[in-house]
């Protein structure tokens, strides 16, 4: 019987022809992503690496929302122009805890995995509002909206929660005392700071958007933005010790 | 059975009806108890649908209708009410999502134009493009000729009278949840995927109704053989199934928020995300599509498809095959480099079995290739066929890692996407709603060949010149972005690298002007056929399925 007159058992049996499909491509799948769960080289040892401070997890979520991530990428590839514009290259053990990563797939404008510091609060407040005030070629959209947004502290705590639950290791208190701890970190003169110290204990407290009345979404976005990259001491890490 | 007039209510209605209160009740819920705008909003748009489904189907129950016939005069009962719905909806979403295209575009290349609005901005807008054009366009497209396809070539009614139409209306659902969803900023940053996780589930019910509809056409089949194009729907169907959900699998924060937190963690969902992202692109925009070429091109061109054994070989390689390609994504990131060397070594391969549907494909005119002078609707297909093969040469070649080196994060790879989405999957649409949409209202021709000249003129000077803007922004930014000076320094600012962008995207936005202005004359020229075409005398319509070259 040739090989032709075999395959019509499956053009001839709808199901079977569901089930042999469904084997087809389940295995390029499987064979690709399955290891990256095992294989302990897969993600880098690396010390320094937090879960994001419930300020942080805010401003990532404007991030998200406003759709940053399709024209900037977090991801620097180990190539000589890269290393130079942007920093060391990414590690896979810095979005340990991203849920989902943003890598990101275009530069429309830089990346930013790197970005942490390298900007003050004040440039990057006047950025978001209005790009083509201090970078007159950009074709950035303004996001003015941010300064008057406060952001939501309701139900951050199970926002943690839900992180706990996919893996992120937030304790109880960081858990329970969210709210306070959100607010704690864009009010510097404020009592709880050192209790979310304690909790967060690098964390950067400032008032990031220059607005001490209240907390906004830009206090939140600027956060998170300072802090990107800047988990990982790359003065000490290891680069050979990582080797893959 | 036969009793008409008789108040009945089948297994299938009260299940349906069953469900939509459920969902009504489920979503007035959440409604009420919600503090999530998003969410309130969205909920009382499932709500108020669920329940006027769910009225409908209890007006049929008193009105008493007759059970509608498998058979008329020996022939099959086509149920053609849902393709029509589809067929209508592609045309719709396809001159919105061009639209937004085109708004994005020019947003680039003048960025006062995002009036700095968080409903108009860029990065909600972008998504709003994608997911109209993939799944709502594209999406209505493989809905509507997957159903009439698969009921031609077994030569059989759909089974139920609510399914088909539950389908349909629930997808196009979903598209509306969706795309409010991303407006209103509810997005889990998923390029492809990004609707939330209620969505997802929405859809999933969706799609496991989609499968059944279909398998359930094949099991009344008339014919021993399934058509070599329900293999490709199938494989489609089944496959989006399985990447939709590995990709969504996420923990909502609560069931009265939009937002959730997805199970993947940095470098596994970057894998997991470039798995499914590229084979939305091999599933759901090359095997549905090819599922199309399958069916209405020997149909247009009156010709057997070309070999069938090709046909049998490039399948189960080009299902086999695309599924490993994801990684390609990723080259020179943090993922692994034998998992990016996997991707680009699958890529490579890739090129065999995409080639083999094209020659499938191109070959079938043979014989016939006058036609493409006298018949611009079979031209618009063979040209679509010929941009397939065109971007499934450009892909491998962008994913070996010397090329992807300077072409990744550059508009190289918005060129490549669009070769392929606006050559190949539009115009292989545009040439199945050319030769549907006659067929479904009976009539002999669309209203004007004419004008369909000219939509395909147009538009094909619009490709050009936005493929081509692309190919040059993007290699162009890519070398300036690794460019030195001779003293060793980077020669070029980020800044001086976008600001060389500017004219490039003039011309993209100029070439997406005129696909949307392509697509606009179709929208009419299809209406007139509606309206005022010429019907066809006899029920003569095309017949079952063709028989296979051998």
């Amino acid at each position: 019987m040739s090989i032709w007159k075999k395959h019509e058992v499956l053009e001839k049996r709808s199901l079977v022809l569901v089930i042999a499909i469904l084997v087809v491509v389940s295995i390029g799948g499987i064979v690709e992503i399955a290891p990256l769960f095992y294989l302990k080289s897969t993600i880098e040892k690396v010390e320094g690496m937090r879960p994001y401070t419930p300020l942080e997890l805010a401003g990532r979520n404007v991030y998200i929302r406003e759709g940053c991530y399709l024209c900037h990428s977090q991801m620097v590839r180990p190539m000589r122009d890269e290393l130079e514009r942007y920093g060391h290259f990414s590690l896979a053990a810095e979005s340990m805890y991203d849920h989902p990563f943003q890598w990101g797939s275009k530069r429309t404008g830089p990346d930013l995995a790197r970005v942490g510091g390298k900007y003050s609060d004040e440039w990057h407040r006047d950025h978001l509002v209005d790009p083509r005030s201090v970078v007159p070629e950009s074709i950035m959209p303004g996001y003015p909206f941010l300064l008057n947004a406060r952001v939501e502290t309701r139900g951050i705590s199970d926002h943690l929660k839900a992180n706990a639950i996919v893996g992120v290791p937030y304790d109880e208190a960081q858990i329970s005392e969210a709210a306070r701890d959100l607010i704690a970190q864009a009010s510097p003169d404020s009592d709880a700071v050192d209790s979310f110290l304690e909790r967060y204990p690098d964390a950067i407290v400032r008032d990031f958007d220059g607005d001490p009345s209240k907390v906004t979404e830009m206090d939140a976005l600027i956060a998170y933005l300072q802090m990107l990259g800047t988990l990982v001491d790359f003065s000490i890490y290891d680069n050979k010790a990582n080797l893959r | 059975m036969a009793q008409a007039q008789a108040k009945y209510i089948t297994m299938e209605e009260g299940f349906f009806a069953a469900f939509l209160v459920v969902i009504a009740f489920a979503c007035l819920i959440i409604a009420g108890k919600t503090y999530d705008q998003v969410m309130a909003f969205h909920t009382a748009i499932g709500s108020l649908a669920a329940a006027v489904g769910a009225f409908l189907i209890f007006k049929k129950y008193f009105e008493g209708r007759a059970p509608v016939p498998q058979e008329i005069n020996g022939k099959p009962n086509y149920n053609l009410g849902p393709i029509k719905f589809g067929a209508w909806a592609a045309v719709f979403w396809g001159v919105a999502g061009f639209t937004v295209g085109l708004i994005i575009a020019l947003q680039l290349a003048y960025p006062a134009l995002n009036f700095d609005l968080p409903w108009t901005n860029f990065g909600r807008l972008r998504p709003l493009h994608t997911s109209a054009v993939i799944f709502a366009f594209g999406g209505n497209v493989l809905l509507a000729t997957s159903f009439y396809v698969v009921q031609r070539t077994s030569r059989a009614r759909m089974p139920g009278t609510i399914a088909p139409w539950f389908v349909i209306l629930g997808y196009n659902m979903f598209i509306v949840i969706a795309g409010t969803g991303y407006l209103l900023g509810a997005t889990q940053s998923k390029e492809y995927a990004e609707p939330e996780w209620y969505a997802d589930l929405w859809l999933t019910i969706v799609w496991v109704a989609y499968l059944l509809v279909f398998l359930g056409t094949l099991w009344k089949r008339k014919e021993p053989h399934i058509y070599v194009a329900n293999w490709f729907y199938l494989a489609f169907i089944v496959t989006i199934a399985m990447l939709h959900i590995v990709n969504n699998l996420t923990v909502p924060v609560t069931i009265y928020g939009t937002k959730s937190y997805i199970l993947w963690a940095g470098v596994q969902d970057a894998m997991v995300q470039w798995w499914y992202g590229h084979n939305a692109v091999g599933f759901f925009l090359t095997a549905g599509f090819l599922a199309i070429m399958y069916y209405f091109v020997p149909k247009r061109a009156e010709r057997p498809v070309y070999s069938y054994r090709l046909s049998i070989v490039h399948f189960w390689a080009l299902i086999f095959l695309y599924i490993w390609a994801g990684p390609h994504h990723l080259h020179y990131t943090a993922l692994p480099q034998w998992a990016s060397t996997l991707g680009a070594t699958f890529s490579i391969i890739l090129w065999m079995p995409s080639w083999g549907g094209m020659i499938n494909g191109l070959m079938t005119l043979s014989g016939a290739w006058d036609k493409l002078r006298t018949d611009p609707v079979l031209r618009m297909m063979v040209v679509s066929i010929a941009f397939y093969g065109m971007s499934t040469f450009e892909g491998p070649l962008m994913s070996l890692r010397a090329v992807n080196s300077l072409s990744h994060y550059t508009d190289w790879t918005i060129g490549h996407v669009h070769s392929g989405a606006l050559g190949w999957v539009g115009y292989i649409s545009f040439g199945a709603l050319y030769c549907l949409i006659p067929w479904l209202w009976n009539k002999k021709q669309v209203y004007s060949l004419k004008l369909v000249n000219w939509h395909f003129w147009i538009s094909t000077i619009g490709i050009v010149l936005y493929i081509c803007a692309m190919w040059v922004s993007g290699i162009m930014q890519g070398l300036m972005w690794r460019a030195y000076d001779s003293m060793g320094f980077l020669e070029y600012s980020f800044i001086e690298t976008v600001e060389a962008m500017h004219p490039f995207y003039v011309i993209r936005a100029l070439g997406g002007a005129l696909f949307v202005a392509g697509s606009l004359i179709m929208a009419y020229n299809l209406w007139m056929t509606v309206r005022h075409g010429e019907a066809e005398e006899a029920e003569t319509a095309p017949v079952g399925t063709m028989a296979p070259a051998e």
